[in-house]
């Protein structure tokens, strides 16, 4: 039993530190705290597949009770170490990604065209700003066609993953 | 497509309304697009944060060069105060020291006299008439643009006029913005003579309608220094009252030898590159240090300090500081009685005072000294009373006080609080000196803080930083509104701080690595707001998707970090074994991430950087032995068995190339064997290691590769390339 107490403190303990260390990168004036605005990317590079509105109450759980615009690491750390070790927010299998495409994708063209990507990204769901859709764009989409082929993009994304 | 606030809004709490439903009450369609964007959104966030890291690798490298390469230089400057003349040491770096010497400007005139030098006929680059038009200086552009060179006796030509006419610009540049002239700001260009291009075609060229403000380091690291360089002068001949200079901390010959300009001057004009270099030293000393607009915005290249006191600075005879890194020797006794002061480039520049040059201060006033100094007299003194110590413990006392913070002090200390010299004046003097110094060090040098305070930029090795509290007391000083610098390298080519009330500019693009940042210049009118137009030059960056932008900018990064590891490998090795007493060859991750900062001291986040550069773990335990190996860096390709020896040195390769480049007085790119071993043991006492003799005469006959008794800088320091290993490399980009 001591063991497995010794082994549970010393996750913990390795939890702590991956939460410091992914804050530090942002805490530019080196007083633990960072702005607001990043905290969403924070979260995300930890590993966790938020969306806007889960990420939306999570920052509502952390920020201060008059919100100054930036988030303390102590409020920061037991939320943040509560979602690792409770494995929320999990990461989207590949396959499941490619059946999403597939739904958007009626007529099982194997590609997307560019007006239906950017309708269904902008205008449904968690719309894309439109720097977002862009960007997606500019990775995703064949410029000479005007074309996703999305299991190109989806195995490219995944491959990516230095994980 | 943008929907209104209100739009956007009610999507939301729709969405909000959704998502909350059992998910099969959610159309499918929406539940795929919110899969897709939370995938899509996850993966921006992870690139943002390696871009974050990549960042900081770089700069924090970066500086850590800067830090070197001042203490390197403070350790001559030791060397230079404390041996006696003969030592021969002494001798193969007193003449980066030496002083503008026993020369009259006449007699300079007639060195860098450009008369005798003939044009080609075959010569087909541009040729230049003085006094030099504007349609002169528009050709010389479209001439660099299509990569022609210009002929030296033209360079000459354009820097003699140059230098004339920078002796008789203030310190200080007053400029407004009257007739509701605009102003254009550029920030650090570096050599990039395509971001350069780049801004004079958004822009325009510079005019009298257009006036422009550079705000220092054009030079070093990019290929194009020179070429930058002639362009800007040839529009500040043209335009005098509407071009404005300021010098930046590159603007100094002790720098440009490490960072390239001095290279890439050498190798471009191998005939008359010497005198060129030595004309663009006096250049730099001339240049004028800040320009003030509308008597509200300040803009100079560093920054400030709690004692930035601009009347103090209006007042220096600032071409005494040929090098930033050190204070000018005091008026030194020679041979003939008279003192350097005499000598001084004191008036007769009223020859080449063009009817358009307007002649604001004079910068020629009599240094009011009264007592004769002598420095070199003094030390020599000091060191009597010290005579048995060894050279060793002489190194050792310099070695126990690090970073140029403390040199002030020391500077200071070793002058003031020698021997009894009961001279009062003396005292007086130094002070004075020793404060314009370092004013003019902060200006160049300083970065801002967001903590308030002032406190020695320790990270750099020169200046300070400040930070908001002091940049509120040195405005309402002076009446100023905004403080414009440069100096730091920004993601978006601009960026605010300190309330909006210190402004970096910074106009080089890709300037880490293709991709890794926008540049940016600024346009001001009479209400003095600041407008930034970024840009980034190359139109294959552009092109670039955020995922390749980083994943290059990231694997440059990862490669200059990789040569670093390879540089300290022993030490992290014994590092890693203080955390593995048992000797399993076995660490944890958590500390492999404290041995490498211990032994780095880079300020990098190691855990957050581990996956990109340790590949598979055993149940979280690294086999750093065989990690090192995997990093499959190979062993430069000279025939050198002595593996420490060669780590040390490459540990050290920019030191040591800096070194080269001073011992090799004409020039000539070659350094005889003794001067490489003289060198070596420069260095080498300079890092406390010791290196025999054998092993130093092995290494010189073995790195020959010409056997004809000379070693060719160059050739030496491309045995340092290293190719990087299968672990780093490009995961699957086409780029």
């Amino acid at each position: 039993m001591a063991e497995d107490k010794e082994s549970a403190e010393a996750i913990v303990s390795e939890v702590h530190k991956k939460i410091r260390a992914a804050f530090d990168v942002f805490d530019h004036e080196f007083n633990k705290t960072v702005d607001v605005r990043e905290i969403g990317t924070i979260i995300r590079s930890l590993g966790c597949f938020p969306n806007e509105g889960e990420l939306h109450d999570a920052i509502a759980e952390i920020e201060e009770e008059e919100p100054t615009g930036y988030i303390r690491f102590e409020k920061f750390l037991p939320t943040m170490t509560k979602v690792l070790m409770e494995r929320k927010f999990r990461p989207i299998p590949e396959d499941l990604m490619l059946q999403a495409f597939e739904v958007l994708d009626k007529q099982k063209k194997g590609h997307l065209e560019l007006e239906e990507l950017t309708k269904y990204m902008t205008q449904e769901g968690e719309p894309f700003t439109q720097e977002e859709m862009e960007e997606m764009l500019s990775a995703a989409m064949d410029p000479d066609k005007n074309l996703i082929f999305y299991k190109d993009f989806v195995s490219m994304m995944t491959v990516d993953d230095p994980r | 497509m943008t929907s209104s606030p209100t739009g956007i809004t009610y999507c939301k709490c729709l969405c909000v309304v959704i998502c909350s439903l059992p998910t099969l009450l959610i159309p499918p369609a929406m539940r795929a697009a919110l899969l897709i964007q939370r995938w899509y959104r996850q993966y921006v966030a992870r690139l943002e944060m390696r871009r974050r890291c990549t960042w900081n690798i770089f700069q924090s490298i970066e500086y850590a060069g800067e830090q070197d390469q001042i203490k390197l230089y403070n350790f001559f400057g030791y060397l230079m105060d404390h041996f006696t003349p003969a030592s021969s040491e002494r001798n193969l770096i007193s003449h980066i020291f030496r002083e503008n010497n026993i020369c009259h400007n006449v007699d300079w005139e007639r060195y860098f006299c450009y008369k005798s030098i003939e044009v080609p006929e075959l010569y087909s680059g541009p040729h230049l008439s003085f006094p030099i038009t504007c349609s002169n200086a528009a050709e010389l552009v479209e001439a660099f643009k299509n990569k022609q060179q210009l002929h030296s006796r033209y360079v000459l030509q354009l820097l003699g006029e140059t230098w004339r006419l920078l002796r008789i610009l203030p310190n200080i540049s007053q400029i407004s913005t009257c007739h509701n002239k605009e102003i254009t700001i550029c920030g650090d260009l570096h050599g990039h003579l395509e971001d350069l291009l780049l801004v004079f075609y958004k822009n325009g060229l510079p005019s009298s309608e257009k006036p422009y403000v550079f705000n220092g380091d054009f030079v070093d690291r990019g290929k194009d220094s020179l070429e930058i360089l002639l362009i800007l002068f040839s529009f500040l001949l043209v335009y005098p009252n509407d071009v404005h200079l300021n010098r930046g901390n590159h603007e100094d010959h002790i720098v440009n030898l490490r960072y390239g300009f001095t290279k890439e001057v050498l190798g471009k004009y191998r005939l008359h590159g010497k005198k060129i270099l030595k004309l663009l030293q006096k250049i730099f000393s001339w240049l004028p240090l800040a320009t003030v607009i509308d008597h509200k915005v300040l803009v100079l290249h560093g920054g400030i300090s709690d004692t930035t006191d601009l009347h103090l600075i209006s007042r220096v005879d600032r071409h005494k500081y040929v090098s930033a890194l050190r204070p000018p020797k005091r008026k030194r006794q020679n041979r003939s009685g008279m003192t350097d002061s005499d000598l001084e480039d004191d008036d007769p520049t009223a020859k080449s005072v063009d009817s358009s040059r307007r002649r604001v201060h004079s910068l020629t006033h009599s240094s009011s000294t009264g007592t004769r100094h002598e420095v070199q007299r003094r030390s020599l003194q000091g060191l009597n009373n010290r005579v048995t110590c060894s050279v060793e413990e002489e190194l050792k006392e310099r070695r126990r006080q690090a970073g140029l913070s403390q040199s002030y002090g020391d500077l200071r200390n070793s002058l003031t609080n020698s021997d009894s010299d009961p001279d009062p004046d003396s005292g007086e003097l130094l002070e004075s000196y020793g404060d314009e110094w370092k004013q003019i060090v902060d200006m160049l040098w300083s970065d801002p803080m967001p903590q308030d305070g002032c406190v020695p930029n320790e990270v750099r090795g020169g200046g300070c930083y400040w930070g908001p509290d002091v940049t509120e007391e040195v405005l309402r000083r002076h009446n100023l509104t905004l403080l414009i610098r440069s100096h730091e390298c920004k993601q978006e080519g601009y960026e605010f701080c300190h309330n909006r009330r210190v402004l970096t500019i910074f106009s080089a693009s890709n300037y880490y690595e293709v991709g890794s940042n926008r540049g940016a210049y600024i346009r001001m009118g009479p209400d003095l707001v600041p407008h930034f137009i970024q840009y980034q030059a190359n139109r294959a960056t552009r092109a670039l998707t955020l995922r390749q932008s980083v994943g290059r900018t990231e694997r440059s990064a990862l490669r200059a970090l990789r040569e670093k590891l390879f540089a300290h490998k022993s030490d992290l090795i014994s590092s890693f074994q203080e955390y593995d007493p048992e000797n399993t060859g076995l660490i944890s991750l958590g500390h492999w991430a404290g041995a490498m900062e211990a032994v780095l001291r880079l300020g990098l986040p190691w855990r957050v950087l581990r996956s990109q550069l340790v590949g598979d773990t055993l149940d979280g335990m690294l086999d750093y032995h065989l990690w090192f190996r995997e990093l499959a860096i190979t062993e430069p390709n000279t025939e050198l068995s002595n593996a420490s020896l060669l780590e040390t040195m490459y540990k050290h390769h920019s030191n040591l190339e800096t070194i080269f480049r001073i011992i090799d007085t004409d020039n000539s790119g070659l350094i005889s064997f003794e001067e490489f071993r003289q060198t070596w043991k420069l260095l080498s006492s300079h890092l406390q290691t010791e290196i025999s003799d054998e092993a130093i005469s092995d290494l010189a006959v073995s790195i020959d590769f010409n056997k004809d008794g000379s070693i060719d800088i160059n050739e030496f320091m491309e045995a340092f390339r290293l190719v990087g290993g299968d672990l780093l490399q490009n995961e699957g980009d086409p780029h």
